[in-house]
């Protein structure tokens, strides 16, 4: 490159040179991070001196010493920090999963009334996209903790809906005592859906090779039904439910949903609904008007064209953009700190606050996040690689 | 198209029947949809406005007033009483017409910024520079003014100040990010795509929490910041990484034709950005921006869990702290809810008007 200018001195002409200049931009660029790297790692370690910290994973092994309200997996406050964190993780992956769905359902639902014939139901849809996603998810979330927190009535005269009770301390319910045949039953249902989803594939494959697919979804229902049936009555057909008694101050027995858990899924989900209407609606606007002009020629009803037509059309434009609505909401998930749901967040914070590890449990938490967003961003890749259009 | 006019002279009755017909009774299940939401409709609105305005407490009334009719009304006195220290915090009471004022000029110089007569770098420079300047005295003091410290500055100008410059300074960086991203030096291309991933792979609230318990480690000790510089800072960056995206969408519309002309005419990598690439990719991502910077502005409410005092903590703060009202926080949080829903609505329909304005541009 460099090409030597007769007369021009070295350095000139090295200057002119394209190739140079850029190997020199590019090490500029790293001295200088590497500058403020090394100037905030040297006044790290005095910072960290001074008030006698040693850096280092070793706190994760002590003694956290704080409860955790709601709990996935076994946890006391003997337990350790570490323990303590993975409590906190599984409960931001727990909300975020049932949220995802959730918001997916609500979300379609709307989307589809957006575009309804009927006028009524496609304003109301189109009050409630408006009405939710101009509001910050923060607020939403204050005033639904407040709600289920102080205008519920008291746990002594809390709401009866069914067997379950409803108060300022959540919602307290039934639920069946810890037996083989419950698990059993949990397990048939997994095989069932497992073999289900093997039976669809195989369908498929026999509809491509003789045109005409055997049915699905009946035999689906009813495998998911009967498996786990099975499963429960061959393990003793437990019956016994442990139920909700008002004992002093609160309910004793059952499974007491607390509010913060409450109002964490409901804000995620009606906040997040609201875009992914947005996306369903786009999407289904995307397909092309002649294939619904050809759905209508061959007789197909509105739920027909919808099913059969129009939504798995829409599927392939709708994945990017739902990618970065599930990234959202699982990020959003760690707003669950402002209403003291015990998220990641919240032990992290918990933690650092008790140990001064601040460096470690922050960068932490943000490796989790980083790793989660990765995760769910190589799933919806993968499936928009498999739904993507075949072109001949 | 000829049908019109004779649809237009038969009668209203008609024509309203029609389209009765045609958008509420189109088919027996469409009719049934419509009698169901009418009914849940008048069943919720029913209730809605007699708590909302037929029962309700307006104006300064008292608790007692309140108190007397809880569960059946709302409360709005407890907006009445609070108001300004909803609005403005815990900035001294007889000075709150400077606050007031700076909420006056920031939204004067977002409607301008908005009209795109001011679309020209200079204008905009002259007016974001002399807004906020101004602001800034008003809100500080000094020079004729009672001098206030920021400690003591709240409300609905924070979350203004928040949200506008952490986008306005956001986006410089936000640009030299993306035309990093898609620059030809491997060294620029890989620092550009980690610093964008990596920020948009966490939480904001992680980046508020790094920048108010963990930066202060970082700085020689002794070496202190602001608090509230300090969320500002670490908004600006979080929504540098967003801004990338949007612009860098900008740059991958533009044809490649763009680049070969401008390497044609012998302009150089900056030349070719500044003159070339930049004026019509930014132009393309305008109605993006505008909804990035709504998003900002939602987000902003979230440094109220590392003890900021923005517009939401503040009608938190006036309404949970002070035991009398502390009941009537539902009106205090749909007070907030309003406010922010006033703001982000408008520039929402802000931004889907100019995205067809410029569409239609463009084609001519």
């Amino acid at each position: 490159m460099g090409r030597q200018v007769p007369g021009a001195s070295l350095p000139t002409a090295m200057w002119s040179s394209e190739h140079f200049r850029n190997l020199l931009y590019q090490i500029a660029l790293l001295v200088l991070i590497g500058t403020l790297g090394t100037y905030a790692v040297l006044n790290l370690v005095h910072n960290l001196e001074s008030r006698a910290i040693t850096i280092g994973f070793s706190y994760l092994a002590q003694e956290a010493g704080f409860d955790i309200s709601e709990k996935l997996i076994d946890y006391q406050p003997t337990h350790s920090y570490g323990r303590a964190f993975a409590v906190g993780l599984l409960n931001t992956l727990f909300v975020s999963l049932l949220a995802i769905v959730a918001a997916s359902v609500l979300g379609l639902a709307i989307g589809i009334a957006r575009l309804s014939p009927n006028w009524l139901l496609r304003k109301l849809a189109a009050a409630y996209v408006e009405a939710v996603r101009n509001v910050p998810l923060i607020l939403q979330l204050l005033l639904w903790y407040g709600v289920l927190t102080e205008l519920l009535p008291p746990v002594a005269d809390a709401l009866r809906i069914g067997p379950a009770y409803l108060s300022q301390r959540g919602c307290a319910m039934p639920w069946p005592v810890a037996h083989p045949g419950w698990s059993a039953a949990l397990l048939g249902l997994l095989l069932a859906l497992v073999l289900s989803l093997l039976w669809a594939r195989r369908a498929r494959t026999v509809r491509d090779r003789c045109g005409r697919a055997p049915p699905v979804l009946w035999p689906a229902i009813g495998v998911c039904l009967l498996l786990p049936l099975a499963a429960w009555g061959a393990f003793g057909a437990p019956l016994e439910f442990s139920q909700p008694v008002l004992s002093g101050f609160d309910f004793e027995g059952g499974k007491i949903v607390l509010p913060e858990f409450i109002a964490l899924l409901c804000g995620l989900s009606i906040y997040t609904a609201a875009f992914i209407a947005e996306i369903v609606r786009g999407g289904i606007l995307a397909v092309d008007r002649g294939q619904i002009d050809a759905a209508e020629a061959l007789g197909l009803s509105y739920g027909q064209r919808l099913r059969l037509v129009i939504l798995p059309q829409t599927l392939r434009v709708m994945i990017p953009p739902l990618t970065s609505q599930y990234l959202n909401l699982s990020k959003n998930s760690s707003l669950a700190v402002a209403i003291g749901y015990p998220d990641l967040v919240s032990v992290s914070n918990t933690t650092l606050n008790q140990t001064g590890q601040a460096i470690e449990a922050i960068g932490l938490m943000m490796a989790v996040y980083l790793a989660l967003s990765l995760a769910i961003s190589g799933l919806m890749n993968w499936y928009n690689h498999r739904v993507r259009l075949v072109e001949r | 198209m000829n049908r019109q006019p004779a649809l237009a002279h038969r009668p209203l009755l008609q024509r309203g029947g029609e389209w009765l017909r045609a958008n509420l009774f189109s088919s027996v299940a469409n009719g049934v949809t419509t009698l169901l939401l009418l009914g849940l409709l008048v069943w919720l609105g029913d209730r809605l406005l007699t708590w909302a305005v037929l029962n309700a407490v307006w104006g300064n009334a008292s608790v007692a007033t309140c108190n007397a009719l809880l569960g059946q009304g709302a409360c709005w006195a407890v907006v009445a009483d609070k108001w300004r220290q909803m609005l403005f915090g815990i900035y001294p009471q007889a000075e709150q017409w400077r606050p007031a004022a700076a909420v006056l000029i920031f939204c004067g110089m977002l409607v301008l910024t908005a009209m795109r007569r001011f679309w020209h770098l200079r204008r905009l420079l002259v007016l974001w520079l002399g807004g906020s300047l101004l602001c800034a005295w008003l809100m500080a003091g000094g020079g004729g003014l009672t001098p206030v410290p920021t400690a003591l500055w709240g409300g609905l100008p924070i979350t203004l100040m928040l949200a506008v410059f952490g986008t306005l300074l956001a986006f410089p960086l936000g640009v030299l990010l993306a035309l990093g991203r898609r620059s030809s030096l491997p060294i620029i291309r890989a620092v550009s795509i980690s610093y964008i991933e990596l920020v948009r792979g966490v939480p904001l609230i992680t980046v508020l929490f790094m920048a108010s318990i963990m930066f202060a480690l970082f700085l020689p000790e002794g070496i202190s910041f602001d608090k509230l510089l300090r969320a500002q800072v670490a908004i600006i960056l979080f929504n540098a990484a967003y801004i990338a995206e949007v612009v860098r969408a900008g740059l991958q519309a533009l044809p490649r034709g763009q680049h070969e002309a401008a390497a044609a005419l012998g302009l150089g990598y900056w030349q070719t950005q500044l003159l070339v690439i930049l004026p019509q990719a930014l132009r393309i991502t305008i109605p993006a921006q505008v909804n990035s910077f709504i998003d900002n502005f939602k987000d902003t409410s979230l440094v109220i869990i590392v003890s900021i005092f923005d517009f939401l903590y503040a009608v938190r703060q006036a309404v949970i702290s002070d035991l009398d009202w502390r009941h009537y926080f539902v009106e205090g949080y749909l007070f907030a809810m309003a406010v922010y829903w006033l703001f982000c609505y408008a520039m929402s329909h802000y931004s889907q008007w100019l995205e067809k304005h410029l569409a239609r541009d463009h084609r001519t």
